[in-house]
């Protein structure tokens, strides 16, 4: 039984989880929420698995009716959300009463919000995952990698936990600049040494051109020295530089393979808070090293245990 | 050859094994792929073999990850015969679902048949999958028939498309954009959900295409609808 209708929705709009895996030898992409902290904390706020399927919804205008009372939670992005006109913060859980409606309706602060239900959205597991892949075509509520329309249902199972908020302390800070967590790849020598300078000195800006493939970065030309590359495995986070110079972050939908030579790559956590920038937004890159990234994670992570 | 093992992000490394694109590098890489399968378990988050390289994600601590990679290519030897099966895909070959076909004989100078021919002869080994779910990357067909890709992509290639791009060869497994030369279609579905596997081709595999008629195409189910008419 449908418990959410959708009344508005976006290309933007999206059901996704942790992502797909064990699957990027046959060219299948990762997917999953892009912003993977707001993701945990919302199913957290109601006791789900922290990588149980969420609705990311990119930029607002998203809204749903509730068909009978329920709880859900919000994380992430402050897309100026309502329940019918009440202005609800995120980082909570929340009642909705039958008949109620939430609203997310534009960006104050951050791009991209994450809904959580009791015991997650209720969809079609596609190659171990229902993260949403438009390109690919899989994933979604029916599997064929829609994005959410209007018109469709939204069900879940758990039962409605006590409300409850993310302590203010823990909550990420979306700020104007970020300094992203860079891990130096092997082929970084291979640029001019005024290159690497530029790149972890410069600001760069977020170009327009971005989606979930990929976010374009404007900023000085880099110049690649070594040898044309062989296409390879393309990791989370890939900072690759095309012969433009302009660098280019590979997120959740990115291609499996290509041979474009690569910084390094932006860790987990510089991504969760590279995808709560518009576009226009300046960044700036720290470089760091492989096990220090991780020993940092692990301790990140600790939050949830 | 020699391992090298390369940082390339937070929680994967890249292990290189060969400089070039060759086939005589498959029998290492299947190998080199068991053994690291079998080495990480249940820690390994994900393998992605290409031509020359195998990328490991993993959740352990990258040192260990590292060591572990070490240890498990000790002494490495070559997979020459369990590993990688062999397919024959039916390729209905012609100019209307293969616009490419003429150009590549014109530019040649040699017939439409003897194209299909050398495209049609040699077994190619599956060299990587990627772009999209199921496309393998094949070759290397004969030099005679290398062809840059299209200086503008088709917006719309056609699912079972067979294409050539410089020495490579592909099927595209569903409508897609898509800059290879096209010389005919296949009634082969390349990717399929319901498939244990997903994928027809695997990394390593090895595939021979068969010329078949436009009836034979229809029989297995081909769609000979043009390029842009496929839903």
């Amino acid at each position: 039984m449908t418990q959410l209708k959708i009344e508005a929705s976006t290309a933007l709009c999206q059901l996704q989880d942790a992502g797909r895996f064990g699957v990027r030898h046959l060219g299948v992409t990762q997917g999953g929420a892009l912003d993977w902290v707001a993701m945990n904390w919302a199913n957290w706020l109601l006791g789900n698995p922290l990588g149980a399927p969420v609705i990311e919804v990119a930029l607002g205008g998203f809204s749903v009716v509730a068909e009978q009372d329920c709880v859900l939670a919000l994380a992430g992005a402050d897309l100026d959300a309502r329940v019918d006109d009440q202005p609800l913060a995120p980082w909570r859980s929340f009642a909705l009463a039958k008949g109620q409606r939430l609203t997310l309706r534009q960006p104050k602060q951050g791009v991209r919000a994450y809904l959580a239900a009791p015991g997650g959205f209720q969809a079609e597991t596609v190659l171990g995952s229902c993260a949403t892949v438009v390109r690919e075509a899989l994933g979604g509520i029916d599997g064929r990698g829609e994005a959410l329309g209007k018109g469709q249902g939204l069900t879940f199972a758990g039962s409605s936990p006590a409300l409850r908020e993310v302590p203010e302390a823990l909550r990420p800070v979306y700020s104007a600049k970020p300094v992203l967590d860079l891990v130096m790849g092997a082929q970084i020598g291979d640029f001019s040494g005024m290159s690497l300078f530029e790149a972890f000195n410069s600001d760069w800006t977020l170009d327009s051109r971005a989606d979930r493939m990929g976010i374009r970065l404007l900023g000085p030309q880099l110049v690649y020295q070594g040898a044309p590359m062989i296409s390879e495995g393309i990791p989370l986070g890939a900072v690759q530089v095309p012969p433009d110079g302009q660098p280019i972050v590979l997120l959740n939908d990115r291609q499996t393979i290509g041979g474009y030579p690569r910084l390094g790559a932006l860790t987990p956590l510089a991504l969760a808070q590279l995808a709560q920038c518009m576009p226009g937004a300046g960044v700036r890159f720290r470089a760091v090293v492989q096990e220090e990234a991780w020993r940092e994670k692990q301790a990140f992570n600790a939050y949830w245990v | 050859m020699k391992v090298r093992v390369e940082v390339v992000a937070i929680d994967s490394l890249m292990v290189r094994l060969f400089d070039t694109i060759d086939e005589a590098n498959m029998p290492w890489m299947l190998a080199a792929s068991q053994r690291l399968s079998a080495a990480f378990m249940k820690h390994l988050v994900d393998l992605v073999p290409s031509y020359t390289t195998l990328m490991v994600q993993f959740d352990l601590p990258p040192a260990q990850a590292r060591a572990l990679i070490t240890q498990a290519l000790e002494g490495l030897q070559p997979d020459t015969g369990s590993g990688g099966r062999r397919h024959e895909i039916p390729v209905w070959y012609d100019a209307s679902v293969g616009p490419e076909l003429p150009v590549l004989a014109a530019r040649t100078g040699l017939s439409e048949q003897e194209v299909i021919r050398l495209h049609s002869e040699r077994e190619y080994p599956v060299f990587a999958l990627g772009f999209a779910p199921g496309f393998g990357f094949m070759g290397l067909v004969d030099e005679r028939l290398a062809s840059p890709r299209l200086s503008t992509p088709r917006k719309r290639v056609a699912a079972g498309s067979v294409g050539i791009a410089e020495r490579q060869t592909a099927a595209y497994p569903a409508v897609s954009p898509g800059g290879w030369n096209l010389i005919g279609r296949t009634p082969v579905r390349l990717f399929d959900r319901e498939r244990e596997g997903y994928s027809l081709l695997q990394p390593g595999d090895r595939v021979r295409f068969v010329a078949v008629s436009h009836a034979e195409f229809k029989a297995l189910g081909g769609n000979d609808s043009p390029l842009e008419a496929q839903a």
